[in-house]
């Protein structure tokens, strides 16, 4: 059992060190993004939101060190107890949790507050790689995948019902596990088209014209049929019907289920600058940031936008911006190409495990980042609506460093004991 | 099975960084817009007003002036430890007027910011100021911020002055210069609108960086793009103000208006219109409810009469019928007419003693049916068979000269809403008349400035100074310098002259002297020592008092002054009219009042017993 405990030689370095470098060029920022020029402050101020990061680094890497050193089975073991554990919690939250901005996702410990929805990530990959890697699991049993959309549904409705949409949405990059696992790819095709359908409805004002290039499509089909089979003209034509119904019904969603501060946010990705200064605030000013970073951006502490505050939670969700104002182009290179690195990298890890259970973990800790980093990053630069979901490592907040420290660490603790475990391939 | 799903994630995930890194690219590097608008983000646009410019009256005697004034304002956010009881102290205020001032300021919704400067208290007086002054560092967050309105030495030539006031939003959404803010002042009437450009100044610009709280950051680049102010350019205007006080004290509590002109130069000496109001009432604190007052009053201050009240002129008129008769050569001076005192229907009717008069006389005694006869050959001159359309020839060619005396269109003044008047038109006519036919009997009471003509009382004092003038005006205007030592407009440098000759002025002259020596005028308007020239006008107003007319111009022989006086519901022109006529013309002639018994009639204001 020493050698489990000693595991210096042969964890991941690689992405040690990435997780490094992201969390203390994040941490520089925080302070950038809230440095006061006339206040002499310094970055270990704990009144500043970067002083207390630093507090939140110091206690990511004590977990980060526990998780290391805690017996690998005890991960796989209890996934199931974490996983009844945190749905017991999230059921509480609405109850006895505290408000913040319009969620009601924080519980109160002492004098700060903690996001249970945050822990909840890396519970919820446990249990769904627990599942896959268990004995007899098959993919393509029918009640196999009713039951791991069970698993990811019942977090993702709680988190739902604390009005936590963004936290809620990152659930849904299981699905990605789910097809690495085997699952038919007929689900994510025709997800994808419905959200194409989706996002067209909403950029195309009547869809009366998309009826129209629907209709212009059919028949070209209908012609192109070399045989001119009536079955097959009859499917086209109910397949025709269907997307055009699927149209309406996405008009009536946009227009009559989603609140309003929802569509406001749809409507600024599709012209922020029809409201620059009421609903497409956030998006405009994000961009106005970056933007004016230029090529080599203004220098450290230098930015105007990001220091008069002129973008709303730049320590948190829109961090990004201080990123493009202070540090241009070249800085989002160097941040997207870290990403991107470390995405690969955990890729990389989740497949060389002989171990089912470690590889779907894997593969759900490399979906989480990926679906926070596009997600993230899309809604600065205004390719994606805002959804409040921080950057992993980047954004201001206790609970959401943890999560992902705890998210990251638990794969390279695997990872590094991938040779003592052979069974269940 | 999942063969080749590795591939699928990494090169998603490659594509998603790069997708970013494009848009980036866009974003940051290709697109300029973005660095632009974060300039105007973060620096703010900082005007200082500059000093309004100041106005004199024509001998040097300040009338419009800057005052400062103070506002006490606060910055919620930054009140700290704030001693509720003391306050009230300094500033005079009751716990309950504390809480009610406290609870106005959060009612703003909108407006209201706890980072922003909002106005507490606001005009304190100089003696609140001093008071308050030692005091200040007490209540952090509270600070006294400085800025100017307009003052007034005198109480009246308001409407002429006009008055500042926040530009509104349609005249906002009208301004095309881009000079002016929501929030900023503007002169809204009279001089203060007219002469706008001239007086604002400019406006100096600082730019300051500051945050999205709109909290000053320090200049930016260390004020090199600052500008600073330049002051407006003060203007002296035509108006004696001594005569101006004496016209408005004459004119209290009556209705009308009085307007002395310069015949030499168009300068306006006096413009009044009454009833007035204080002009102080409009400016700073009470503006408001002021306003309400003051707009709201059934005798309409706001409406200026000088330039608004379109009246018929009555009687003044038959100079214009003499001097078109004697241009067009329809009448001599020593045409003789046989007054009939009947026949013409009611509004013609003469009482006076006289039968057979020349024009002269008949000027000096106000005859209207002479008046009736010499508009009757003016009109019908025979030029066509047809009566109707003979009419229609005269008319045209009366109005030719009416409107060459500046009848019937705006003058030009320096003011703003000026009003036309009305001199008919064949055209005018047929619309009334339904494009019926119509002819002189049809028109005739505009022989005597009754039906349906109209003028306002500037036009009438212009008239009487081109006929001081014997034939050519100066538009009249209320500045006559731009500056210390400057030149009126330019318009206002350019002689008109009328399509009536010299001579037949001359012969207008004579009849006016007569109607002050021996005529109509004879008994309020004669001066001892100066030729007074002048005529009265009666203007019918059933079932009310008849308005009182007069006009006149001093002396005989290069004329200083020219003035009209137009007295609502006061009866007889020779009464009210022709007194305030004179006793403004003895005021400006010989800077006193020598008849005391006139003045107090006119102040009495009883002209109809």
């Amino acid at each position: 059992m020493r050698r489990d405990n000693d595991i210096s030689g042969s964890i991941d370095w690689t992405t040690v060190m990435l997780f490094f470098g992201l969390v203390a060029f994040g941490w520089l920022n925080i302070f950038a993004a809230v440095y006061d020029e006339n206040a002499k402050q310094s970055i270990f101020d704990l009144s500043l939101n970067s002083g207390r990061q630093l507090l939140f680094i110091g206690a990511s890497l004590i977990i980060a060190f526990a998780i290391t050193i805690v017996d690998l089975r005890f991960y796989e073991t209890f996934a199931y107890v974490f996983y009844a554990v945190i749905l017991f919690v999230l059921i509480l939250v609405p109850i006895i949790g505290k408000e913040v901005g319009g969620n009601k996702a924080w519980i109160g410990i002492g004098s700060f507050g903690v996001q249970p929805s945050e822990f909840a990530k890396f519970i919820t990959a446990l249990a769904i790689a627990k599942y896959i890697g268990s004995v007899g699991f098959r993919m393509d049993s029918l009640r196999s995948q009713a039951i791991l959309f069970a698993l990811i549904g019942l977090p993702m409705g709680l988190i739902l019902l604390q009005k936590d949409t963004g936290t809620a949405l990152v659930f849904t990059s299981f699905v990605l596990v789910f097809f690495r696992e085997g699952m038919s790819p007929f689900l994510l095709i025709v997800g994808i088209c419905a959200a194409t359908l989706f996002v067209l409805t909403l950029l195309i004002p009547d869809p009366v014209y998309l009826y129209i290039a629907i209709a212009i499509i059919l028949v070209l089909l209908i012609l192109l049929e070399k045989r001119k089979k009536f079955g097959r003209i009859v499917l086209l034509t109910v397949g025709a019907l269907m997307i055009s119904g699927v149209i309406a019904s996405v008009d009536y969603v946009v227009k009559d289920v989603l609140k309003p501060h929802q569509q406001n946010r749809i409507k600024a990705l599709i012209n922020p600058d029809a409201d620059p200064l009421g609903f497409g605030w956030n998006v405009t000013q994000s961009k106005i940031a970056i933007g004016s970073g230029g090529f080599f951006g203004k220098g450290f502490l230098k930015g105007t936008q990001t220091k008069f505050d002129f973008v709303p939670e730049q320590s948190t969700d829109f961090i990004f911006c201080t990123i493009g104002e202070e540090h241009g182009w070249i800085g989002s290179v160097i941040v997207i190409a870290a990403f991107v690195t470390l995405l690969l990298r955990i890729v990389y890890l989740a497949e060389r495990q002989k171990n089912r259970f470690t590889r779907a973990y894997g593969y759900s800790v490399a979906c989480i980042f990926f679906f926070h980093f596009a997600v993230n990053i899309g809604m600065t630069v205004g390719l994606f609506p805002v959804i409040g979901i921080p950057l992993p490592f980047f954004s201001y907040g206790g609970s959401a460093l943890w999560g992902f420290t705890i998210l990251l660490f638990i794969l390279l603790k695997l990872d590094a004991h991938r040779g003592q475990v052979l069974q269940r391939i | 099975m999942n063969e080749g799903r590795k591939e699928i994630f990494q090169i998603v995930f490659v594509l998603v960084g790069l997708v970013f890194l494009v848009k980036l690219f866009f974003v940051q590097v290709v697109n300029r817009r973005y660095a632009e608008l974060a300039n105007s983000n973060s620096i703010l646009r900082q005007v200082e007003y500059p000093f309004r410019g100041l106005i004199y009256d024509r001998n040097g005697k300040l009338i419009v002036y800057n005052t400062p004034e103070y506002d006490l304002e606060v910055i919620v956010n930054d009140v700290k430890n704030f001693d509720s009881a003391n306050f009230c102290k300094v500033f005079g205020l009751t716990r309950e007027e504390l809480r009610l001032r406290f609870k106005e300021l959060k009612a703003r919704k909108k407006e209201y910011s706890p980072v922003k400067p909002m106005l507490f208290i606001d005009k304190l007086s100089n003696e609140d100021l001093a008071k308050v002054q030692d005091h200040l560092d007490e209540f952090p967050g509270f600070f006294v911020q400085a800025r100017t309105t307009r003052a007034y030495t005198s109480a009246g030539f308001a409407n002429a002055l006009g008055y500042v006031s926040e530009i509104s939003k349609e005249a906002m959404k009208k301004d095309a210069s881009g000079i002016y803010k929501q929030g900023d002042y503007i002169g809204q009437s009279g001089i203060e609108s007219f002469y706008e450009d001239q007086l604002r100044g400019k406006r100096g610009l600082r730019f300051k960086l500051r945050d999205v709280k709109g909290i000053d950051r320090g200049p930016f680049d260390n004020g090199r793009y600052d500008t600073l102010s330049v002051p407006g350019q003060d203007l002296i205007s035509s108006i004696d103000l001594d005569l101006q006080q004496y016209a408005e004290k004459l004119m209290n509590g009556k209705a009308g208006s009085i307007v002395a002109i310069e015949p030499s130069t168009g300068e306006i000496l006096t413009l009044v219109s009454g009833p007035s109001y204080d002009p102080n009432l409009l400016t700073g604190k009470n503006y408001s409810s002021n306003f309400k007052t003051i707009s709201s009053d059934t005798m309409k201050p706001l409406f200026n009469r000088p330039l608004m009240a379109q009246y018929r002129p009555g009687s003044i008129f038959k100079i214009v019928q003499a001097l078109t008769a004697l241009q067009e050569g329809v009448i001599t001076p020593e045409t003789r007419i046989p007054c009939i005192r009947k026949g013409f229907g009611g509004i013609m009717d003469c009482h006076g003693p006289h039968t057979n008069e020349d024009l002269r006389g008949a000027i000096a005694n106000s005859c209207n049916p002479y008046f009736h006869s010499v508009l009757r050959r003016m009109l019908n001159q025979n030029k066509s068979t047809d009566t109707y359309q003979d009419t229609r020839i005269g008319l045209a060619e009366w109005d030719k000269h009416v409107n060459s005396f500046g009848f019937g269109n705006k003058l030009g003044i320096d003011l703003p809403n000026e009003k036309n008047g009305l001199i008919p038109t064949p055209k005018y006519y047929d619309g009334a008349y339904n494009n019926k036919p119509w002819k002189f009997s049809n028109i005739y009471s505009i022989a005597i400035g009754e039906g349906e003509n109209l003028v306002v009382p500037l036009q009438m004092a212009n008239f009487v100074a081109t006929v001081a003038n014997r034939g050519f005006y100066y538009t009249p205007h209320l500045i006559k310098s731009i500056g210390k030592e400057g030149k009126p407009l330019q318009q206002y440098l350019e002689k008109h002259y009328t399509t009536v000759d010299s001579s037949n002025f001359i012969i207008a002259v004579d009849a006016m002297q007569r109607v002050v020596e021996s005529g109509t005028g004879q008994w309020f308007a004669k001066l001892p020592d100066v030729i007074v020239c002048g005529k009265t006008g009666t203007v019918q107003n059933e079932p009310f008092p008849d308005h009182s007319v007069f006009i006149a111009f001093a002396p005989r022989d290069n004329p200083k002054i020219a003035i009209s006086v137009y007295v609502e519901n006061a009866g007889q022109g020779a009464r009210a009219g022709a007194s305030i006529a004179s006793l403004m013309i003895e005021r400006y002639l010989f800077k006193q009042t020598r008849r005391q018994y006139l003045e107090d009639y006119v102040l009495a204001g009883k002209f109809l017993d």
